[in-house]
């Protein structure tokens, strides 16, 4: 089946004009331009954070940020990728902290500086209520945070962006790795299971089906019974 | 946004949508599957493979874009780096920065040993970040080690390595708990009970999930730790080709400079691979769900160190890659999307298979359903897919649960217009699993070369012939941890000799005489660009 001609837009890469078939995500038009991606491309998929860009729209003043893997591009658009981005990240021992404001303000000390500028929301491309968690981190809801930030990829477009030059992403693991060490109740069934496969309650049995014929194996499989 | 046609089919299927609710599709007996498999499976198509001619291996079909890298020249030249002066002399070497490279650098160092990693994107970039589905580990009153064993072996055809999955299995809940302990958010009830939920082929619900961003959450966890811990870490630095000593010991790796193209050596006394898998090398053409950087570098590397690779000719598609919006072609709607419910329909409103069949089984019933039975959907780019019904969620579970238990997905389908809570979506099968590697054993050994550990899905075995979901994850985490854990404990009875390339130039005199090696690999990343 012949592919009917695309309708071709232009976009500025790093001040030089390419044209580029419409509808193509900024990562694959670089490609389509002569792009072989070192820097800047990752799980294509909105998933790592690896291809944050900045990019201006025809006519319009402003900067906007966004992922090159699903940010698609638009006739006129002036773009460059962050190739690294040199953010604080505060080093610690998970053991020897205690959840709450203190370790907040002890690890992120420019935390209190934030602006409510709100920059950082309007720029996050997972739609994160970034704002809103840090000014929770500063209240020291650090479960909150936890829950707030969770679809946090640490693409730090919102750190690029901030006046106050927080590192909004790193407060946030750490308070997720805070909430989940101490503020979430551990798993007892997991505890238990644990203890019996350090004490060997399952070697025996285990073995048994190591050893096993595979035919008598492949019948207890199709015999098993399913959870509903 | 979808097109005129798109709705026009969409209708059918909202328009059977209370009738499945009620109706339960059977589940394909043993002999029914081994014949949908055997006539539908790309594994079984004649055309997609050949023999490999040179290696360990000689003679076993695998795909061809792999047999094209494992008959191809090496990069390096043997003769022009100079090996007596390494740039990093360490314990443990650990290639590869994703969840078992992680897990792996983690575990050596927590032993004692001094470790570099080296990884050829940041740290992080890999597999794992992607994985959406879960984690298993049969950590439930109701389930055991030895259910979980079996649901393994039963979903691998019963061609995997026994003790390979008795350690992974009796590993799996130490795994759990060890993450746990590092703060990695897993979804739980109010109590602490982990939220687990059923995944194709397993027969209890012991499917432990991070939202719908587990692999992430894992990943961005292990990233974390790996920097509190102040290991040294070199990103965008690749391994090229695996260092033996006079007596054919791993001895590290000659590496390179991704940005500035020096070459470098690091001197170790053990060295863990934990480099992926093949799909970005499209097998049979398949769109992939797969990383970047997934280009089987670490199969070709050991290869010529003389390692033994184990069902490489067994490819995992997954069943529901995404089909429309062209933008996210080969993306992945994960598993989870079944295992709350959602149906896989045809263009007619009908259901044509039972949705949480092994992977295999579901990706082959799909390209029958479209090119056998001719009941699929063709987009206007000739792309054929068939329906999830991803709204019968919020039918069975109520309103906003694709929202809350898929974020990540919902958010990506919203970008292009389409929300999967009120309107099902397109999928095909996706290039997602190389379900072989290289032969291990349950320490992650390579048999064949000693000091020399594989672990992730460069590593082969585990699965056998087809992995079930959430046993990945699981896999990278169980073997990364071993590898670590042995690796670090043998450092101090390790000597090594004279390091050397000979076997590369041994390889490639090889690959000379059976008049191949037009190309050279590893490869490093695919290339995308427009000629």
């Amino acid at each position: 089946m012949a592919q009917p001609e695309p309708e071709l837009v232009t976009i500025h890469i790093m001040g030089k004009g390419y044209r580029v078939p419409k509808g193509l995500t900024i990562m694959k038009a670089m490609e389509y331009s002569g792009y072989r991606l070192i820097r800047g491309a990752g799980c294509r998929g909105g998933f790592c954070g690896a291809c944050g860009t900045v990019y201006r729209t025809k006519g319009d003043w402003r900067l906007k940020v966004g992922l090159a893997c699903q940010t698609v591009v638009e006739d006129g658009m002036y773009l460059t990728q962050i190739p690294f981005y040199p953010a604080n990240k505060a080093v610690y021992d998970l053991a020897e902290l205690k959840p709450g404001l203190a370790t907040l303000l002890r690890l992120y000390p420019e935390l209190p500086r934030c602006l409510g500028c709100n920059t950082c929301t309007r720029v996050c491309p997972q739609g994160i209520d970034v704002m809103d968690y840090m000014a929770r981190a500063m209240r020291g809801d650090v479960a909150g945070v936890a829950d707030r930030s969770f679809d946090c990829i640490m693409c730090g477009l919102c750190a690029s962006r901030c006046p106050a030059e927080e590192v909004q992403y790193n407060v946030a693991i750490l308070a997720r790795r805070l909430y989940a060490r101490y503020l979430a109740p551990p798993a007892r069934h997991l505890a238990e299971r644990v203890r019996e496969i350090e004490e060997g309650r399952y070697d025996e049995e285990l073995d048994r089906f190591v050893q096993m014929d595979p035919a008598e194996l492949k019948k207890l499989y199709n015999a098993r019974d399913i959870e509903a | 946004m979808y097109t005129a046609n798109m709705l026009k089919s969409m209708a059918r299927v909202e328009e059977t949508r209370e009738r499945r609710l009620q109706e339960k599709f059977p589940r394909l007996g043993p002999d029914e599957k081994d014949e949908l498999l055997r006539r539908f499976h790309p594994d079984f198509r004649e055309d997609t493979q050949r023999p490999v001619k040179v290696g360990p291996n000689a003679g076993d079909r695998m795909p061809h874009e792999l047999v094209d890298l494992l008959e191809a020249r090496s990069v390096v030249e043997p003769g022009a780096v100079d090996l007596d002066e390494p740039d990093y002399d360490v314990d443990v070497l650990v290639i590869g920065g994703g969840g078992a490279g992680a897990a792996a650098a983690l575990t050596a160092h927590a032993h004692g040993a001094d470790v570099l990693l080296v990884t050829k994107l940041r740290l992080g970039d890999a597999n794992t970040m992607m994985a959406q589905g879960g984690i298993q580990a049969a950590d439930k009153p109701n389930d055991s080690p030895v259910i979980h064993y079996l649901d393994v072996m039963g979903g691998g055809g019963f061609t995997n390595r026994p003790e390979l999955v008795r350690a992974l299995t009796a590993d799996a809940p130490l795994v759990i708990r060890w993450l746990e302990e590092l703060g990695c958010m897993f979804s739980k009830e109010a109590d602490g009970t982990m939220m687990t939920i059923h995944g194709g082929g397993t027969s209890r619900k012991r499917m432990h999930f991070a939202r719908d961003y587990t692999g992430a959450e894992i990943m961005r966890t292990l990233r974390d730790e790996l920097l509190n811990r102040g290991i040294n870490v070199v990103e965008f630095c690749a391994a090229l080709e695996l260092v033996l000593d006079d007596g054919g010991r791993c001895a590290g790796a000659v590496l390179q400079n991704l940005e500035t193209g020096r070459l470098l050596v690091a001197r170790a006394r053990t060295t863990i691979l934990a480099t992926g898998g093949f799909g970005r090398i499209h097998v049979s053409g398949f769109p992939t769900s797969n990383h970047y950087g997934a280009t089987a570098d670490g199969l070709v590397m050991a290869y010529r160190a003389g390692a033994r690779l184990v069902y490489l000719d067994a490819t995992q598609f997954h069943p529901t890659g995404v089909a429309y919006p062209e933008q996210m072609l080969g993306q992945l709607v994960t598993e989870k999307v079944r295992g709350l419910g959602a149906q896989l329909v045809n263009a007619e409103g009908e259901q044509f298979v039972f949705p949480l069949e092994t992977r295999d089984a579901v990706s082959a019933a799909i390209i029958r359903e479209c090119f056998e039975r001719g009941r699929g959907f063709v987009t206007e780019t000739g792309q054929h897919g068939v329906w999830l019904d991803s709204p019968m969620i919020e039918r069975i579970h109520g309103p906003g649960t694709v929202r809350a238990e898929l974020p990540a997905m919902f958010r990506q389908y919203e970008r292009f217009g389409i929300d999967m809570s009120s309107q099902p979506i397109l999928i095909y099968p996706t290039l997602h699993y190389q379900n072989g590697g290289v032969e291990i054993d349950e320490f992650g050994r390579c048999p064949q070369v000693p000091g020399l550990y594989v672990a992730g899905e460069a590593a082969g075995g585990i699965h056998g012939r087809n992995r079930l979901m959430g046993n990945s994850l699981l896999d990278i985490l169980v073997f990364g941890r071993r590898a670590g854990a042995h690796a670090a404990g043998e450092v101090s009875r390790i000597g090594l000799s004279r390091p050397t390339l000979d076997h590369v130039a041994r390889f490639n005199r090889e690959v000379e005489a059976a008049g191949l090696g037009r190309i050279t690999a590893p490869i490093l990343l695919p290339d995308y660009v427009r000629r």
